[in-house]
């Protein structure tokens, strides 16, 4: 019995050595990804976020050519940290339109003069109502939608500078 | 050149670390006698280099140099000197380096001032440190090199986390690194001990002091981290059951156990296994937490450096030494004979009891902080929150409470029930009388729990207090004041925790500047919101007045602040400290009709918590000074009489 025993803690640690392995083997699956990815978007039409865009309904997004919807807000530092990449997708021609979520015009203009203006339009969407309709949990996402349409990628966080090729790649495979 | 200077330190002391290990396997093993007389040295050596590393690594962060990655990632020139300097250990890399720096200092200490154990003994342990640290070492090297270069440098850093802008990380975390790197010490003692066969009596004794030290150093981590917790993060709580603090308090519950069995072996040389055993524990406890917590496979709100590689670097090391140990426990305690037994009625037994309810408790936590990891290997999410533990362990925690009580009340080898029984009817009734008071004050409006804690606590005050009765206290020697004190600071702890969860009044208000607002006998008055400034980080500050009935009034600061890098908002509670509780006010958000939102608590004895926590320090250290300085009188006697 006493034999046994000694060698208990060895198996007791070889369990926990297992369970332990298995989990650094998992595959990390924190970010929680959208369910809508391949459905169409849902319906929606909401008023305009800044003096100088007009506002922004589902349909204006099924207009033939891919483009990219950028969820963002004037209160979300990432957000910030993101513009200069949407500005260079902008300049390499990319269609960008996007929702302001929770936030005030005054705040949505000063944010825009202050970190440049890639939109084409921009709805306001003060109670994140269509952003959970998107599936989206949070400041920056960036789907990217198809002629049709269609949510056809779904790009969660901010953009970085490697994330640029992958978003144009994802564009034009979604043409 | 300083940054060159601690990567060469590093690496010449971990290449001393591969010398020790072979001058040991190849002096014992190979028989080669004159090999051993260069491992002091060579041990020593290599602690200082780890520290020569360490001030490389400091000196850095207080210079800000931003060539360097880590500087760069974790700190600003604009920091106050103190959050640089602390930064050093305030993340990843750096808390690393300070792992191996205490590792290493912890063996030159061995090999310094260790006498007491047979040479063979002595040698072997030190091979086992030199070869723990080795791995340690190659981790920093291979995969956390503290002192990587950026180039181009950037223009400034990136700023350290505004949580960690404290004046208790400059205290917490290198206390409770002495802790869990000091226990791997126990492990070497354990792994040389084993690997010579030598677990007895003599062995034991010269383990202890190291063990106590070690669970000193523990204690008073614990005890700050959970201080530093309780005003930093502004939710009134002082513990989360949170993964990283249960990583701290798993290798303190196999110490604990570890330092009562290292008495037991080391007075009536009984319970040789098990004391083996829970050396190995201990430190294996230290190393599965930083795992839990460098990995990343669980959440926790202290994620930093969460990296899966360095997680399976971390898990191979735990294979290693771990697995090792165990392996060499199975092969090697089979031939230890069991020490001298005792009766069922003594003091050896009420040990064993308080080991085991330990090591249920450590169980049970273990199980609970693992219990996520294991339902997700089933495909099921789940978190194991606070009541779970507080209703699991809780109970267990109070019966070995009063084992506490029972076990200095009690005689070594053999003793009669009816006279320990007799011994604790004093407690006893105390017990009856506290709730007796508790019910007839707040019953209805008090948990069981709390309840039952309360009642302990003021049985057990009294109790811890028995072993002075009738002595004379002069001649007491100082380590049995150090177990009174000790225990008697669990009482004061328990008290306080079963007080904060039985009395605490919260009270949650929208005001505006010039309101009152009364709470639990206080009054308080918000005079006005102001913003100021510190060295880095702006806030909003509410001036207030608290007046307690009658009482003179007095200005407190609840601040919300914002740190501009990285940019972060923290609370920071006020605090107004009384001899019967604390007053805890958090200023929160505007509301938009131009109020702000107040949490006030009053919180009666909080404070008895950490003042037990210091008290179980405290007795841990007296005791270790009364042992060492009853060495050093007998060695001083022993020259006079020769």
């Amino acid at each position: 019995m006493r034999k046994m025993l000694i060698w208990l803690p060895l198996v007791l640690f070889l369990g926990f050595f297992g369970l332990f392995a298995s989990g650094l083997l998992k595959p990390d699956d924190r970010l929680i990804t959208s369910k809508m990815v391949g459905k169409p978007l849902p319906a929606f039409a909401l008023p305009a976020a800044s003096s100088d865009r007009p506002a922004l309904t589902s349909a204006d997004l099924a207009t033939g050519t891919p483009r990219l919807l950028n969820i963002f807000a004037s209160w979300c530092v990432p957000c910030a940290a993101e513009a200069p990449q949407l500005m260079a997708l902008r300049q390499a021609g990319v269609e960008i339109d996007a929702i302001a979520i929770r936030d005030a015009r005054a705040d949505v203009d000063r944010f825009l003069a202050r970190y440049g203006n890639p939109y084409a339009r921009i709805g306001l969407d003060a109670r994140s109502a269509v952003q959970i309709a998107l599936g989206s949990s949070g400041v920056p996402e960036t789907f990217v939608i198809d002629g049709k349409g269609r949510i056809a990628y779904q790009h969660i966080g901010d953009i970085r500078a490697d994330d640029v090729p992958i978003i144009l790649d994802r564009l034009k495979s979604a043409q | 050149m300083i940054a060159e200077a601690g990567l060469a330190a590093l690496w010449l002391a971990a290449a001393l670390a591969l010398l020790q290990l072979a001058l040991v396997a190849f002096g014992l093993v190979g028989r080669k006698g004159e090999l051993l007389g260069a491992v002091r040295p060579v041990a020593v050596s290599q602690g200082l280099l780890t520290l020569l590393a360490f001030v490389m690594l400091v000196l850095l962060f207080l210079r800000s140099d931003m060539s360097v990655m880590l500087v760069v990632t974790n700190s600003h020139s604009m920091k106050p000197w103190l959050y640089k300097f602390a930064g050093t250990w305030g993340n990843h890399e750096g808390s690393m380096l300070l792992w191996v720096t205490v590792m290493g200092l912890a063996g030159s200490a061995v090999a310094l001032f260790e006498r007491a154990l047979r040479r063979d003994t002595h040698m072997a342990t030190l091979g086992a440190q030199a070869a723990i640290s080795l791995g340690f070492y190659a981790f920093l090297l291979f995969s956390s090199n503290p002192f990587a270069r950026i180039d181009p440098p950037p223009p400034d850093g990136q700023g350290l986390n505004p949580l960690l802008q404290d004046p208790g990380l400059a205290f917490h975390p290198p206390t409770l690194y002495l802790g869990y790197v000091g226990l791997s010490v126990a492990f070497s003692f354990a792994v040389g001990a084993l690997l010579t066969r030598q677990v007895d009596a003599g062995f034991a004794r010269a383990m202890r002091p190291w063990v106590l030290a070690a669970w000193v150093m523990l204690t008073l981590g614990i005890t700050a981290g959970s201080y530093w917790a309780y005003y930093e993060l502004g939710w009134g709580g002082w513990w989360f059951w949170d993964p990283v603090e249960n990583a701290s308090l798993m290798p303190w519950l196999a110490a604990t156990a570890l330092l009562h069995s290292v008495t037991v072996l080391a007075t009536r040389d009984a319970l040789r296994a098990w004391t083996v055993m829970l050396a190995v524990i201990a430190f294996s406890m230290s190393m599965v937490g930083t795992f839990l917590v460098r990995s990343g496979i669980l959440t926790s709100v202290h994620a930093f450096a969460v990296d899966p590689e360095r997680g399976t670097f971390i898990l191979g090391l735990l294979a290693i030494y771990i697995g090792g140990a165990f392996a060499l426990f199975g092969w090697r305690v089979g031939a230890v004979r069991e020490g001298a037994p005792f009766e069922l009625v003594s003091r050896e037994t009420m040990l064993v009891v308080n080991n085991l309810l330990l090591s249920v408790i450590l169980g049970l936590v273990l199980i609970g902080t693992l219990y996520p990891l294991m339902t997700e290997a089933f495909g099921h999410k789940v978190s194991v929150g606070a009541p779970y533990f507080d209703r699991i362990a809780g109970p267990i925690a109070l019966v070995l409470m009063i084992a506490m009580m029972a076990g200095p009340l009690t005689r070594w080898r053999r003793d009669r029930f009816a006279v320990v029984a007799g011994r604790m009817m004093v407690p006893a009734i105390l017990a009856l009388v506290v709730l007796a008071l508790v019910v007839a004050l707040a019953w209805g409006r008090i948990g069981i729990l709390p309840l039952a804690g309360l009642v302990v606590a003021g049985a057990v005050a009294v109790g811890s207090v028995g072993p002075l009765w009738k002595r004379n206290l002069r001649r007491t020697p100082l380590f049995t004041w150090g177990m009174v004190i000790a225990h008697l600071g669990c009482a004061v702890s328990l008290g306080g925790m079963a007080s904060d969860s039985a009395f605490t009044v919260e009270k949650l208000v929208a005001a505006r500047p010039g309101d009152r607002i009364e709470t639990a006998g206080w009054a308080l008055h918000f005079d006005k919101i102001m913003p100021i400034a510190g060295d880095n980080w702006t806030a909003l500050q509410a001036d207030m007045t608290a007046r307690r009935s009658g009482g003179t009034a007095i200005a407190i600061h609840p601040q919300s602040r914002f740190f501009a890098s990285p940019p972060t908002t923290t609370t920071e509670a006020a605090l107004l400290t009384r001899w019967n509780g604390q007053l805890y006010v958090v200023l929160g958000q505007e509301t938009d009709d131009g109020r702000w939102q107040v949490r006030i608590w009053w919180k009666p004895f909080v404070t008895f918590i950490w003042l037990g926590g210091i008290m179980i320090a405290l007795g841990g250290a007296l005791a270790l000074l009364g042992r060492e300085r009853r060495g050093w009188l007998l060695k001083w006697r022993v020259r006079a009489v020769a």
